[in-house]
């Protein structure tokens, strides 16, 4: 994962509620068993059928509960190969949350208001070590959990970290505290 | 200090700050080929295969197709012999095409018994949530985490808050699970239970068979809840009992289990009640799962909204489902009926739904379809003649998988095809492109088949 600094740019805006995981990449793009090039099926009927326009600037400011519904991350996938690196919006669903700061694409939470201000002010600049987005209307601070900060800026691997605890995982699992559940292996 | 069920599981599960151990881990086709890419990469294996358990049901087609090598579709046919070659390469027990326990993954949990109360569980997909019903805690996790589990056996999770839905009173004559749950995202919203760990209680609660709260836990991600979880009981370890996984000494395993529920006084960051007796059987009309009203009524006027962004999404998930604001739900025609999904594909919702269309026909104008949650529920159903009942009364009756839910088999609707469907999702284009999705009880899909267009069960014999 490439370490994240500062997001400036314009800004592209999806002025809609509720945009679901299935919206942002369709079931029959799920099928790939690679991980790139799902940026070109973003949207796909919504663009395809001239709905909406997508330019593919860094910064993308959307509405309240974006990213609901499947837990598929082939969205933050095919949002961040399209272009975007920072995804701004009131909330946002919580597995779609978590899969973005697992890949580096900046998720920020601004309150509604502050979201179309930034959206018509066209460009901004996120500073990711500030928690702030900057634009035309102002600067705007966000909040974001230290741990995922400390990662998205050193650009460091989830597993990496964990595993420089495996003692502890070991100690878990010699406690006896990890026997309870069944063996799959054990299934005839 | 008094404790919720919640924090219990979480406490006896955390490695260190954040660091959730993982006592299951389910595998799909979809969400994993990545992963093991990923573990490839980095020259990782997997921690504990004994710990994870795969099958192949996003992609299987339902025509009795017996073997990956077989599915006609090209690239589902190399995501199921992926997943194939990775459990292989990696020692994971897979219940593949061609198994008599393949299913979809959050029905086959449950019926093998390694679903059990306590136990922290993850998957690769939103309605993992479905083994909450156990008294567990449940998460859907994207790619990158499970690739973290396979690899560690842990997952980094920020502790959610906790919310409790208390249901008083009992669920009227012909008002199931499915209702509950649609009324339950119908009044807090899509967003209603983000950031939350939920706890679904109280008598309405207790007095379901474990089929029907698996029904409300899985659909808690469609109100945005991070996990959905109700307190172990008697039928909880009736259900677990004599499963090829349940615990060896059962005894001790339900003494432990009894600890699991929320002690009195215990708090909660929110608290919810919801009067059951009130409830009605619900319908969809829009495209989230929290545009849905009473069968009773009619769909919604958007101009009678409040907030301004309620209204345009209402106009716009009218637009889309073709609409016009106070038809009654009753006097919606329907082309398609799609009984399945890890919502409604167990055993009981076969029965609730075959014992309404028993003697009965699929109305001319509809074409019906029941699709098993597994392998077992299959063999179930024909040993107790519901295939009989549903194909004579003209259904289709197929093998199980996802299927229709998603339609990323070839179970899809056809442009402005318009669906009364047991699964979970109206999402524009979820069950085919321009395909039109109105959510129900099993009941309510047999019925509505039977004439054409939904029907207020309780009046309808």
């Amino acid at each position: 994962m490439r370490a994240l600094d500062v997001i400036e740019g314009r800004v592209s805006v999806l002025d809609r509620a509720d945009v679901d995981t299935d919206q942002i990449i369709p079931k029959q793009f799920l099928k790939r068993v690679e991980r790139t090039g799902f940026g070109e099926f973003l949207f796909y009927d919504w663009i395809r059928d001239g709905e909406i326009e997508l330019e593919p600037n860094p910064i993308l400011v959307t509405g309240r509960n974006f990213g609901s519904g499947s837990s598929r991350e082939h969205a933050p996938w095919a949002l961040e190969d399209f272009g975007f690196e920072a995804i701004v919006a009131p909330s946002f669903a919580d597995i779609f949350y978590v899969n973005c700061t697992k890949i580096g694409l900046l998720p920020v939470i601004l309150d509604e208001a502050h979201c179309k201000q930034v959206a018509e002010a066209g460009e901004a600049r996120i500073d990711v070590d500030d928690q702030t987005v900057t634009s035309a209307a102002g600067v705007f601070e966000f909040d974001i959990e230290l741990d995922v900060k400390y990662r998205l800026l050193n650009g460091l691997d989830d597993i990496g970290i964990t595993l420089e605890n495996a003692g502890a995982i070991d100690a878990f699992e010699a406690s006896g505290a990890a026997d309870l559940g069944p063996q799959t292996t054990a299934l005839s | 200090m008094p404790q919720t069920m919640f924090d219990k599981l979480w406490e006896a599960h955390e490695v260190t700050d954040g660091l959730i151990y993982v006592d299951l881990h389910l595998v799909h086709e979809v969400t994993s080929p990545q992963a093991f890419d990923g573990l490839r990469l980095s020259g990782r294996g997997v921690r504990r295969p004994d710990k994870t358990l795969a099958t192949a049901d996003h992609n299987t087609p339902t025509d009795g197709t017996m073997a990956a090598r077989l599915i006609a579709d090209q690239l589902s046919r190399v995501q199921v012999e992926t997943l194939e070659r990775n459990c292989e390469e990696f020692g994971i027990p897979i219940y593949s095409l061609g198994s008599d326990r393949q299913g979809i993954v959050h029905v086959i949990g449950p019926e093998l018994g390694v679903t059990q109360p306590g136990m922290t569980i993850v998957c690769g997909d939103s309605h993992t949530s479905t083994h909450g019903a156990f008294g567990s805690l449940a998460f859907g996790i994207g790619t990158s985490e499970v690739e973290h589990v396979l690899a560690t056996q842990c997952m980094v999770q920020k502790r959610p808050k906790t919310m409790r839905i208390s249901y008083s009173g009992q669920l009227g004559e012909g008002v199931t699970p499915k209702d509950l749950i649609l009324a339950t995202i119908g009044r807090l919203g899509t967003g209603g239970m983000v950031g939350h760990a939920v706890e679904y209680a109280g008598p309405a609660i207790e007095e379901l068979s474990m089929p029907g709260r698996m029904t409300i836990c899985n659909m808690t991600i469609e109100g945005g809840g991070r996990a959905g979880m109700i307190a172990p009981d008697d039928t909880t370890f009736e259900w677990v009992r004599g499963r090829e996984a349940a615990p060896e000494d059962f005894d001790a395993a339900v003494e432990r289990w009894r600890q699991l529920p929320t002690d009195d006084g215990a708090t909660f960051d929110q608290e919810v009640e919801i009067d059951a007796g009130s409830l009605s059987p619900m319908v969809t009309w829009g495209t989230t799962p929290g545009m849905v009203v009473e069968v009773a009524d009619a769909v919604p006027d958007p101009d009678s909204m409040e907030s301004p962004s309620d209204r345009e999404s209402a106009e716009r998930a009218l637009a889309y489902m073709a609409l016009q604001p106070g038809t009654p739900m009753t006097e919606i025609p329907l082309d398609r009926v799609f009984i399945g999904s890890c919502t409604n594909s167990r055993i009981e919702d076969l029965r609730e739904a075959a014992a309404a269309v028993e003697g009965r026909k699929v109305a001319p104008s509809v074409h019906g379809m029941v699709v098993p949650g597994s392998q077992q529920v299959k063999k179930t159903a024909e040993a107790e003649g519901l295939d009989e009942v549903f194909r004579s009364a003209g259904f289709e009756w197929r093998e199980a998988g996802c299927s229709m839910c998603l339609g990323m088999n070839p179970d899809i609707l056809m442009e402005g095809e318009r669906c009364a469907s047991t699964s979970n999702r109206n999402f524009e284009g979820r069950q085919g492109k321009g395909g039109r999705t109105h959510l129900v009880s099993p009941k309510m899909a047999a019925a509505a088949a039977v004439e054409g267009h939904f029907v207020d069960i309780r009046d309808w014999s």
